[in-house]
Formats: structure tokens, sequence, C-alpha cells
């Protein structure tokens, strides 16, 4: 007897002792995953935060610019900045036949125009001057800079010859090629260029179409849950909404797309590829998940509240709107952050309504064209060039960066002002 | 004087019937206690009297019930009229979350009691005094209701029903979930409100009913068996179930 209950006592702690460990492996497996996932984007994507110049010298020589004595600002605005670009390239190798000049002018980035223009227009008294003027490197060149690119493939399997890899090389050795910050990632609009590529646009469009999708899905889905919960009648026809709700919450994100693209742009005509769109859409899904929310919490202030409320002589409205609705306040908002944090990485309904669109132009209104972060990552994605892969890591870290401080926000509310019950 | 008046009163949860023609006549300016053992429809036939029972979908009264010559049941009764007229304490202390000053002036702001800041602060005064909790809080009347011990928040409660001024007070066992000191303190209180206001108690304890009240009603599978002076009840009960139950018998 003694014996078997012993028995019986070794038994149960090692059931306790085997169940501890299944849960801790699950928590390591599911950690390990984590950091592989973090670890392999952030390796890949934390060089796209810096970006390669060429420190390349600029005569600014007022005949090839066609300037005449003395210009004016407006003068330097329209003064054609080409031939010195192209000229200060050229010189770069004073031995270079045409050719060569070509594939010199395609180490820079196509706005190394405009940056030389910009360096002139900071300062005026530069004409006739020579400066050495940061240039970005074209993406090809910021990938070697970086040690992406693999230089020992055949000449004819790489974007970059043999002769720029060599003046390339040469500019190294004399100190002539810088990384700096990549500052131009945030606030440049897409591009087809890797190097000038930025998420200024889609960060933007996610930003708008955040918004609308919170001005449109917060109010409505307050008012049909306060409803619910503490006015409507309990009848099988507000069990059916319930059922339905409930449903709205588990249909598939694409299903909303189609519905934007087949109502909101077919039927009424609302302007494609924008934020107000994509924000209506984002705002059909998120819909149910703040109303369930906000149920729950309304659920879970203590009928003895409403009593005491009520018997003061408060109507249901004033019990509701003085009582009900603040104390559950701290729910329905981390609710509404966590529904919007899921609009926010939501691609597909966005990608039906066209804000897959190639935006290279940062949106000042929700109704100007847009892309959005995760579709972003989408189109960079699906890019060829060496140059986008850091890219997309990159962005991913940024949209990711985006949801953490939105979860820890609506985990801080939750925290800060839920109510103790005693 | 007779301030309620009750004719033929059935209640309905569903199809189940939980009183049964009750017919009960209130003092004024006494306190009456409503006693009973479990589910005996005591505190049902309490909650018809603020009409608390609205709140239950379920739920169905018949019959009268008058308070200053006026049927409470009739479809011309505003709920919130009545119930600024008629407050009420519940078991467990239910103090809003919000600061001692914000629990009792809630009532005089959403009557439009008060027309300014001064006249507020009296009013938060006199209830608290009257309810003998300004001493303990008058210097953290900003501070959480709920940081009160059960005892001060169920006074804070009483407190909170008194600073509309009502004309009767329904108390549904209120020192239930509190200790022996604070159940002497709130009974002491009703002795002490009885003078401005009628109050209806339910209780558990056959001791509070003797102690604070002055008639008694006895409700046994809701029906009212017998109710008259708490003397005459406690003493000499006509009904041999209310004897009973007195002396412990059942419930």
């Amino acid at each position: 007897m003694n014996k078997n209950k012993e028995q019986l006592l070794n038994k149960r702690y090692k059931a306790e002792k085997r169940f501890r460990l299944y849960g801790q492996s699950a928590i390591f497996m599911a950690l390990l995953f984590l950091t592989i996932f973090i670890f392999k984007i952030f390796s890949t994507g934390y060089s796209a935060f810096q970006k390669t110049w060429l420190i390349v010298p600029v005569t600014f020589d007022a005949e090839l610019m066609m300037l005449e004595q003395n210009p004016s600002k407006e003068d330097l605005k329209d003064a054609d900045y080409y031939d010195i670009a192209l000229k200060s390239m050229a010189d770069l190798d004073p031995n270079a036949n045409e050719d060569q000049e070509n594939e010199l002018k395609r180490m820079v980035s196509y706005f190394f125009e405009r940056e030389i223009k910009r360096e002139l227009l900071n300062d005026p008294s530069l004409i006739g001057k020579t400066k050495d003027v940061y240039l970005t490197a074209s993406d090809d060149l910021d990938q070697v800079f970086k040690g992406n690119y693999p230089r020992d493939l055949p000449e004819d399997q790489r974007r970059v010859t043999d002769y720029q890899l060599k003046i390339f090389d040469q500019l190294v050795e004399l100190g002539k090629v810088e990384s700096k910050f990549n500052l131009s990632f945030f606030t440049y609009p897409d591009s087809r260029e890797a190097e000038l590529a930025g998420i200024a646009s889609s960060f933007m469009g996610s930003i708008f179409s955040i918004l609308v999708c919170l001005m449109i899905a917060f109010p409505v889905a307050v008012l049909a849950a306060i409803y619910l919960e503490e006015f409507a009648p309990k009848n099988r026809f507000t069990d059916f909404i319930e059922v339905n709700i409930n449903n709205l919450a588990a249909v598939p994100s694409i299903v909303f797309g189609l519905l934007g693209l087949g109502i909101l742009l077919a039927v009424f005509q609302l302007p494609r590829s924008t934020p107000l769109v994509g924000g209506i859409t984002l705002s059909l899904m998120t819909l149910p998940t703040i109303i369930i929310a906000c149920r729950a919490s309304l659920k879970a202030v203590p009928p003895s509240i409403r009593e005491a409320a009520l018997a003061m002589g408060a109507s249901k409205m004033q019990t509701t709107m003085h009582h009900t609705v603040p104390l559950s306040m701290p729910g329905t908002l981390s609710g509404t952050i966590i529904g919007l944090a899921q609009a926010l990485g939501e691609t597909a309904p966005l990608i039906l309504i066209g804000m897959v669109a190639f935006v290279n132009t940062i949106p000042g209104s929700p109704l100007d064209p847009a892309a959005s972060l995760p579709v972003q990552i989408y189109i960079w994605a699906e890019s060829a060039e060496r140059g986008f892969v850091e890219k997309v890591s990159a962005c991913i870290m940024v949209l990711l960066g985006f949801l953490i401080i939105m979860n820890l926000f609506a985990q801080i509310i939750r925290h800060k002002f839920e109510k103790k019950w005693s | 004087m007779i301030k309620i008046n009750s004719k033929n009163v059935d209640v309905y949860y569903g199809k189940k019937q939980a009183l049964f023609n009750i017919n009960l006549d209130i003092e004024e300016n006494q306190v009456t206690a409503l006693i009973g053992p479990s589910g005996c429809g005591k505190s049902t036939y309490l909650r018809c009297l603020n009409r608390m029972n609205d709140v239950i979908d379920i739920c169905r009264v018949k019959g009268q019930i008058i308070i200053n010559d006026f049927d409470i049941n009739d479809k011309s009764c505003d709920v919130v009229r009545l119930r600024e007229k008629i407050g009420m304490v519940f078991q467990k202390p239910n103090p809003f979350p919000k600061t001692i000053y914000e629990n009792i002036s809630y009532g005089p702001t959403i009557h439009g009691m008060a027309q300014s800041k001064n006249e507020m602060d009296e009013i938060v005064e006199t209830s608290l005094k009257k309810a003998a909790l300004w001493e303990e809080v008058k210097d953290r009347l900003h501070e959480p209701g709920t940081g009160l011990s059960g005892g001060q928040q169920q006074r804070l409660c009483i407190a909170r029903a008194i600073s509309v001024k009502p004309e009767v007070i329904l108390m549904d066992e209120p020192c239930s979930a509190l200790d022996p000191i604070a159940t002497a303190q709130i009974e002491e209180l009703i002795d002490e409100l009885k003078k401005d206001h009628t109050i209806i108690i339910v209780t558990h304890s056959m001791a509070q009913a003797a102690r604070v009240s002055q008639n008694t009603g006895f409700f046994h599978l809701g029906e009212l068996i017998e109710h008259g002076s708490t003397d005459k009840i406690f003493k000499n009960p006509e009904n041999k179930k209310t004897q009973d139950y007195i002396t412990g018998r059942f419930g």
C-alpha cells in the first residue's frame, strides 16, 4: 500500500517535470525561429542604412554652364549642368575614350547633375572654381563597396565592367569613396534606381491609409459595439448580427480588396491607388476587430457600476456615457491599435485597389497616389537589381519597428489606464 | 403615516413567478426590515420600489406600488425622477472608480441640484457628514473612492445615495460584506438617517432586523407571510412559519 503510494507520487512528479520540459522547449523553439528571422533581416538589411558616395572634383566652368557675368539666382537655376557634370566624371581618367567616358558616367546615379546643381545653388561663389562634390554612387558600385557584389563573376555576367572596377578601386585607394548614413532612404520616394529609392512615399501612404482607416472604423465600431452591448435587446436578430460580426473578422483580406475594387473604384469612382480608398478598404477589415474588442471591454465593466449609476437616477444613456464607456476605453483603445497594426501590415487588398503602382512622388494628402510599406516590400522584392535586396530587409525593419511601437503603446494603455476592481 | 403602499404586486422572471400578491405598507420615517430565507423574493420586492427590475429584460412587474399618491408602475412614471426620490444601497459596496468627491457629486450634478462649486462642496460635505464619513476622508476627497476600506466604501455609497436628498432609501443587505465593527457603524447610521428618510432594509441577520427596524416583513417562497411591528414579529408572531424562521428552525 505504502509502496504503491510512493510510486504514484513519483509518477506525478515525473509527469510534472515532463510537462515543464515540453513547455520550455516550445518557448525555446518559438524564440529560436524569431531570432533566426530577425537575424536574417538585420544582417541583410542593415547595410541599406549606409550609402556610398564618390567624391569627385567638379569645376564650375561658367562657359560650359552657359552662364553670363554676374548671374542671378534664376540664371543659376536654369543653367546647364549636364556638361560640367559629364566632364567632371570623364576627367577621372584623362585617357578615356568615348565608351569609357560613358562607363564613367554610369558610375554615379543619374541624379549626379542635380547634386552638382545643388552644390552651386548653396554657394554661388563657386563659379570658376573647382570643388570636391559628393555624388551618389550607382547601386552596383554601392553593392561592390559594401562587399555584397561577387567581383569574381565573368565580366559579361556583371553589371559593373572591369574598367569601372579599376577606376573605382583607384578612387577607394585615394580615399575618394565614402560611406555615410543613408538619409535619402527615408526622404526619397520610390525609384527605379536602387541607390535613389526611398520609403518616403510608401511611409506617408501607410500613415494616410491608417488615419483614414482609424477615422472611419473607430467611431463606427465603437457606436456599433455600445449599441449592441448596452442598448440592443437580446434576441435572435442581435445574435445573428453578433455571429456575422465574428464571421466578418474571419474573412480573408483579399476579399475586402475585391470589395474595394468593385464598389469604391468601380461604382463610386474614387481615385485609384490612393490612401483614401486603401483606408476605407482597411477600415472594413478593422471594423470587426474593434467591435469585438470594444464589446469585450464593455462586458468586463462590472454590472454593479451600472446599477450604482442607474440607482442614482442616471438615465441609460448617462450611465453608459459617464461610466461604462470611459471604463471600457483602455480595452477599446488597445484593441483599436492592434486592429490598426494588422491593417498596417496588410498587403493583398491594397494591391487590388492599385496601391501597387509605381509612385515616385511623396503624397501630400490621402487623395494622392501612394504605395504602402508592405506593398513597397512586395514591389522591391520583385525587382531584379541587387541593390533592392537590402532595401527589402530595411523596409521590413521599418515596418516591424512601427508595429512594435504600436503594440507597445497598446500594452501601455491597457496597463496604465485599466481600473483595478477590488 | 404610510409612505409606500403596495397593492397586489406580482413579479415574473420569464414564466417563473417570483412574487405572489404582495400587499405591504411602509411607514414614513421608520425603518422597515424585510427578512426571509435566500430566494424568498425580498430583494426582488425591494428592487420593485425603484424599478431596478426594469434592467432585467425578462422581468415583469404587475400590481400597484403607490408612493406619494402616484403609481410608479404607471406608464407616465419617469424612472429617472423616481430614482432621484428613492435611493438605493447595494449588497456589495460599489463606489464609482472615481474620486470620493466625484462619487458624491455625481447625483447632484446630473439632477442639476447645485448652481455653483460652493454649493456642490456643501452638498458633498453634508452628505459625508450624514454618512459619518467626513472626519475620515475630509483630507483626501480627491483620492479614489475605491481605495477606502469596505466599511468606508459602504458609507461612501450611503453618502452618495443621500446626496440627492431622497425620500426613501432602499438597502439591499448593506452589511453582508462587512465586519462587525463596520456593521455596527452602518446600523448606527441607519438609526440616524431615519429622521429624514424612510428606510427599507433587506437583511439576513435576524439580530440586525431586531436592532434597527421598527417594522418587519417576513417573506417566504415569494409570499409575504407576515408583517407588522418588529416587536410583535419577533416576540409574538402570528404565523407558524414566521416563528420557525425566527427561532432558527429553517432558513
